[in-house]
């Protein structure tokens, strides 16, 4: 009886194991994993990060596998009377060797995406970002848009921060800006960052987008986007006090849509922008 | 329970120089810190934290020097004693080796980056227009102004022969104790005391050169963060040598160490030898090339 | 034939201060470390549970984010230097005098100093949490500039760091000299327990790394206080080289918070599985390899700075290397399990849960090793997720497991077995609801070292909160037991467990102040 519940309690241990590893993967629909994303890298990413991911399962069902085995079978309250091996050269070199196949194999589709990731080839249009203690600024630096520019910054108001009004009603509560950055779909968009200040990092989980604003160093990045929407992200490096108050909303626009906010970004607000820039 | 044989463990008995020593170097940083806070206590309070430390530095070495001397290690401490001393060093080799890292990233690194190298151009263009890439440099602010650059065949080439002399005269020094001359030991660790104290002077005449006269600064960017930090560095390590070869000539005179047991003799010899591979680093890095 | 010579005639029976303030017995160090690291570990915990207080729900409730980021900076920084490399020097102390047959370590008054820097260490660091400008707040890394702008507090922190250099410097200097030096005749190399072996490796990369970080601090209080430009671009110098300086530390230290506990669980399992240790040899070569290639592994911290892509490739897969050795252990604690005759004591206990959470801790690391994936987890609770499976299961469990397989030797008392196992219990269920949580937020981006947060990760926040609290309130459990079997019990044997091996288990429990006044001749 004794030996029952225990066996009971060790499979219902080893059930858990699976279930809190499957619930990761089950639960992808409801924001418990990495977002697929909206851009070719984003995808790419997303697939390389499920191929590790479900390497490292099949590996831990093995691992694990032996080992639960082993403590459920081969313990003294059993009868079961150790061995005495220590030592095999050959099973040491099996595995030595069959991790280090693995490992190549995680290697390569990654190498390719990263490489992938870092082709700044010829783009459509340069955005400029810089950080600030604690909001964004974005700068058109080519093409039509060229001379606009502002500041982004939490638009989320104070009072649903400290508790004083609702908070549970603002879907974006912490994920809003006053200034959202507009970006054109289908466009090779190159993003150059900086920061007037401390460290900050520029990121968007959607775009797989992330990088360092570094001050006296220009960081370069790009994506391309291929659905219109609303996509937000948030300042990824410590930077001080309200680090955690500088989101990033960017609104992805198709084509005739991105032209029409341009042309609504009135002379008066691009020479407003001219202005602050000097 | 004392029986002081050849094979026997040692182990000393309890000592407050430790407790005291912790004290007084903390005192001594307290002192540091609330100075660079403009606290006014902060520099009286950072030199005693300094005296004492000094202080029981020197009672707890004395206390080390007494026991030795009464016969009291045995072969096994003074290994022990051995591996401590090349272990310590190896600790100051990788302290400078953090200084001698941030030259080499900042000369083949940081430097050309912000003068627009490969893939970071757009720094360049972007940030810091017209910043040619070059070494020494003060940076694209030019921090501290206009500077001149320390030569290499002046002072630090004369600094370089006394540092190599004195090694040369350190090991007739111990060659002397081998083989139990007194005269080459005596002579030869005096002249590398006033080498040593001879290269310090040229150092601080350099210091003097550079603040009064050219303009290089601790301030003068990062050539001269990472010149005086470098420099200044060894320097501290070349006086504190200088130091304990006199407490090593004083115990000479004394009639300490025999040719079979004379650990205090030979970690000051491989000390001072360290902080003379270090100098040959900075003179061909910081000064040379 | 060796005798030991004590040189004690002087203080025969000293008062109490006197004895642990001077002392230069290895044992008292010893116990001084490990209470010094169980008052720590307590400090620090209460920091981390002032942060998940705060993250228990979304919105503003307990404290200014300024001091939410002190919290966590502090409570990092206690965590690492205060609690579990203290732990383990205490362990060192202790044990590897016993193992090696020796009598104390080769250097007693250094070790004395070793331990008495600590506590003036981290009264400096605590300190600053009452001066103007707030303690620390940039985060255990200290990246500039941001670190820069730290208050009146800065100074004290580089100068307390640089104590804590100090103390762990001449701490593995003791422990190098003790192993090289204070073997008894026919211990080996190769013969050598492998707790001693992995102490030997971490105190080698201890004495390669601490000055490393004593330079770069130093960097900092110049760059503050003096005007060197080491970290601005305006000066010709770069932020991101305090980074490459920092973690070239950095890196290491985080297997001088492991190699330790791999030795640890390594004496553990043989000894429950009443067999041998598989493969010890391949347990020196991969502990030792796991070293090397820490050195050259610190940039995968950095793959977001924007560094060359040649650099981000070498990164990758040298990080993704270390699978390789750290993989050899794990099998060869399985196969020593294997077919084995086991029984699950609280140190068995512990040291199981080490290698499963361990591993699974590893394999969160090495999807972080992979770059391209890396974009999306770098800086979130991902990453915060790896880094507590690894230390928290890992380091911290494999300390316990030690407390509970050694205390029976040291006092002379078994411990209570019931409330051991109701400890190992509830802390590997809290410890589980705690971090594991973090993984689903974090993936989902939620990024670290923010006070706030947006309500998608509510549930699993609170959760996280919940089982924090739960494993606090476990860890009340371990002092109690610590105490109570410090202060009596049933008498334990020599041996204390049923199939232990090594020459600690040869001794008295409690062992005698000098250990072997005699060294045991070893086959
Ligand atoms: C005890 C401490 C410890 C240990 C042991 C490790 C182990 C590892 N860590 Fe971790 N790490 C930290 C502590 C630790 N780490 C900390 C504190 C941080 C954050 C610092 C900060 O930013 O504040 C961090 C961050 C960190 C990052 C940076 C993440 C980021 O900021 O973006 C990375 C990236 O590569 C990483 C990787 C790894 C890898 C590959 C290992 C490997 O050693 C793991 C190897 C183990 C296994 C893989 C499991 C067992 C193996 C097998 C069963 C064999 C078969 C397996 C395969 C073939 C897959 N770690
Ligand atoms: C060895 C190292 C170590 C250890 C043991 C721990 C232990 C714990 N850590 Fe920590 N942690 C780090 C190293 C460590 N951590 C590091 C390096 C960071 C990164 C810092 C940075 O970003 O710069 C970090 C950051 C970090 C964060 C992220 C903060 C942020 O990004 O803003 C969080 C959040 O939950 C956290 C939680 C915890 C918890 C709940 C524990 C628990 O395991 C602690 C449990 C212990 C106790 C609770 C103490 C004992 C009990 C009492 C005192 C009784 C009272 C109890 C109650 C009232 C409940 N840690
Ligand atoms: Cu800006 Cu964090
Ligand atoms: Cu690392």
């Amino acid at each position: 009886m004794k030996k029952l519940i225990s066996r009971t309690v060790q499979l219902s241990a080893v059930v858990l194991v699976a279930l809190l590893l499957t619930t990761q993967f089950a639960a992808a629909e409801y924001g418990l994993n990495m977002p697929k994303g909206v851009t070719q890298i984003s995808n790419e990413v997303y697939r390389l990060h499920m191929l590790i991911f479900w390497i490292c399962v099949a590996i831990a069902v093995v691992v694990y596998g032996a080992m639960f085995w082993s403590m459920m079978f081969h313990r003294k309250s059993r009868g079961f009377k150790a061995a005495t091996f220590h030592h095999s050269t050959l099973v040491e070199i099996v595995w030595t060797v069959i991790p280090f196949i693995i490992l190549i194999a995680m290697a390569i589709p990654a190498a390719k995406t990263l490489i992938a990731m870092e082709s700044t080839g010829s783009s459509d249009m340069t955005v400029k970002i810089t950080g600030y203690q604690w909001k964004w600024r974005y700068e058109y630096l080519d093409g039509d848009a060229k001379g606009v520019s502002f500041f982004s910054s939490l638009s989320t108001p104070l009072e649903q921060i400290n508790g004083d009004a609702d908070r549970n009603q603002n879907p974006n509560y912490l994920l809003e800006v006053d200034n959202a950055l507009v970006l054109p779909t289908g466009k090779k968009i190159r993003f150059l960052l900086t920061s007037s200040d401390v460290i900050h990092a520029w990121w968007i989980p959607d775009f797989a987008v992330k990088k360092d604003a570094v001050p006296g160093f220009i960081n370069e990045m790009w994506t391309v986007i291929d659905t219109p929407g609303v996509y937000r992200g948030q300042c990824a490096e410590l930077c001080g006090k309200d680090h955690g108050f500088m989101p990033i909303v960017v609104i992805a626009k198709d084509e005739p849509e991105y032209t029409a906010w341009l042309s609504q970004q009135s002379d008066a607000a691009i020479q407003q922008a001219k202005i602050e820039l000097e | 329970m004392s029986s002081h044989g050849e094979n026997s463990y040692y182990i000393p008995h309890g000592s407050y120089w430790p407790i005291f020593m912790s004290v007084s170097l903390t005192t001594l940083l307290v002192g540091f810190s609330l100075l660079l806070n403009e606290v006014p206590v902060g520099q009286i309070m950072m030199f005693v934290g300094l005296a004492m430390t000094l202080f029981f530095m020197f009672q707890w070495f004395r206390t080390v020097v007494l026991e030795s001397e009464h016969g009291t290690y045995n072969e096994q401490v003074d290994l022990s004693f051995r591996w401590g001393m090349f272990w310590f060093i190896f600790s100051e080799v990788m302290f400078f080796a953090a200084f001698f890292g941030a030259l080499y990233y900042a000369r083949i690194l940081s430097v050309p980056w912000i003068g627009g190298a490969g893939s970071e151009l757009t720094t360049n263009t972007q940030l810091w227009a017209g910043f040619e890439s070059m070494w020494p440099t003060n940076g694209p602010a030019e921090l501290g102004g206009d500077y001149k650059i320390m030569g290499a065949w002046g002072l630090p080439a004369i600094n370089t022969a006394l540092l190599l002399t004195s090694g040369v005269t350190l090991t007739i020094a111990h060659h002397g104790l081998l083989e139990n001359h007194r005269k080459p030991l005596i002579w030869g660790l005096v002249a590398t005391i006033l080498l040593g104290v001879l290269f310090m002077a040229c150092q601080a005449l350099e210091y003097y050169e550079a603040y009064a006269h050219l303009n290089l600064k601790l301030s003068t960017g990062v050539y001269g963060s990472t010149f005086f930090m470098l420099t200044g560095f060894h320097g501290m390590h070349v006086t504190i040598g200088a130091i304990m070869l006199t407490v090593i000539l004083f115990r000479v005179l004394r009639g300490h160490f025999t040719p079979e047991q004379h650990f205090g003799f030979e970690a000051v010899a491989w000390y001072w030898h360290f902080v003379d591979v270090v100098w040959l680093g900075l003179f061909i890095f910081v000064y040379w090339l | 034939m060796s005798t030991a010579t004590v040189d004690d005639h002087h203080d025969e029976h000293p008062g109490f201060f006197k004895r642990w303030i001077t002392t230069t017995n290895h044992k008292d160090i010893g116990t001084l470390y490990l209470l010094f690291s169980l008052l720590m570990f307590f400090v620090g915990g209460a920091m981390a549970m002032v942060i998940r207080a705060e993250l228990y729900i979304p919105g503003l409730q307990w404290v200014e984010p300024g001091f939410f980021n002190s919290m966590t900076t502090m409570h990092a920084l206690i965590m690492i230097f205060g609690a579990v490399m203290p732990a383990f020097t205490g362990l060192a102390n202790w044990l590897i005098p016993m193992m090696v047959g020796g009598c104390d370590m080769a250097l007693p008054r250094l070790n004395n100093w070793s331990f008495w820097i600590l506590p003036f260490a981290f009264t400096m660091l605590l300190s600053t949490l009452f001066m103007p400008g707030g303690a620390p707040a940039g985060g255990w890394t200290m990246y500039p500039p941001l670190v820069l702008q730290t208050g009146n507090a800065f100074p004290f922190v580089i100068f307390s760091i640089h104590l804590m250099g100090i103390s762990s410097i001449m701490g593995s200097i003791n422990v190098v000299a003790t192993i090289l030096n204070m073997r008894a005749p026919g211990m080996t190399l190769l013969k050598m327990p492998l707790f001693v072996w992995t102490w030997l490796i971490t105190a080698y990369l201890l004495i390669a790394t601490m000055p490393v970080l004593a330079g770069a601090v130093t960097m900092l209080l110049t760059d503050k206080y003096f005007a060197t430009s080491f970290f601005s671009a305006a000066g010709g110098g770069d932020p991101v080289m305090f980074q490459h300086i920092f973690w070239f530390f950095g890196h290491p230290e985080v297997y001088i918070l492991i190699l330790p506990a791999f030795g640890i669980v390594s004496h553990i399992i043989p000894t429950f599985a009443r067999k041998p240790l598989f493969g010890y040899s391949s347990m020196v070569y991969a502990t030792a390899s796991i070293a090397f290639l820490s050195f050259i592994v610190w940039a995968h911290h950095m793959f977001t700075v924007g560094m060359p892509l040649v650099g981000e490739l070498f990164f990758m897969f040298s990080t993704m290397l270390i699978a390789v050795p750290t993989g050899v252990k794990v099998f060869n604690w399985i196969a020593t399990m294997w077919r084995g005759s086991m029984t699950f004591e609280t140190p068995m206990l512990f040291a199981v849960g080490f290698v499963i959470m361990f591993t699974l801790g590893g394999f969160s690391g090495l999807m972080l090793a992979i770059a391209p994936a890396d974009f999306q987890y770098h800086d979130t609770y991902f990453v915060v997720a790896h880094f507590h499976y690894v230390l928290v299961p890992g380091a911290v469990f494999a300390i316990m497991a030690a407390g509970y397989f050694w205390l029976p030797k040291w006092t002379g008392h078994m411990y209570n077995e019931t409330l051991g196992k109701w400890h190992f219990w509830l802390s590997t269920i809290f410890v589980n609801l705690t971090f594991f949580p973090m993984h689903f937020v974090g993936l989902a981006g939620m990024p670290r070292r923010i006070p706030d947060y947006s309500l998608q990760f509510t549930e699993f926040n609170t959760m996280a909160s919940i089982g924090s609290f739960g494993f606090g309130l476990s860890q009340l459990l371990f002092a109690f037991i610590v105490f109570q079997t410090i202060r009596g019990g049933k008498k334990a044997t020599d041996q204390v467990w049923e199939g232990a091996e090594g020459l600690e288990w040869t001794l008295p429990s409690p062992p005698p102040a000098h250990t072997f006044d005699v060294p045991p001749v070893i086959k």
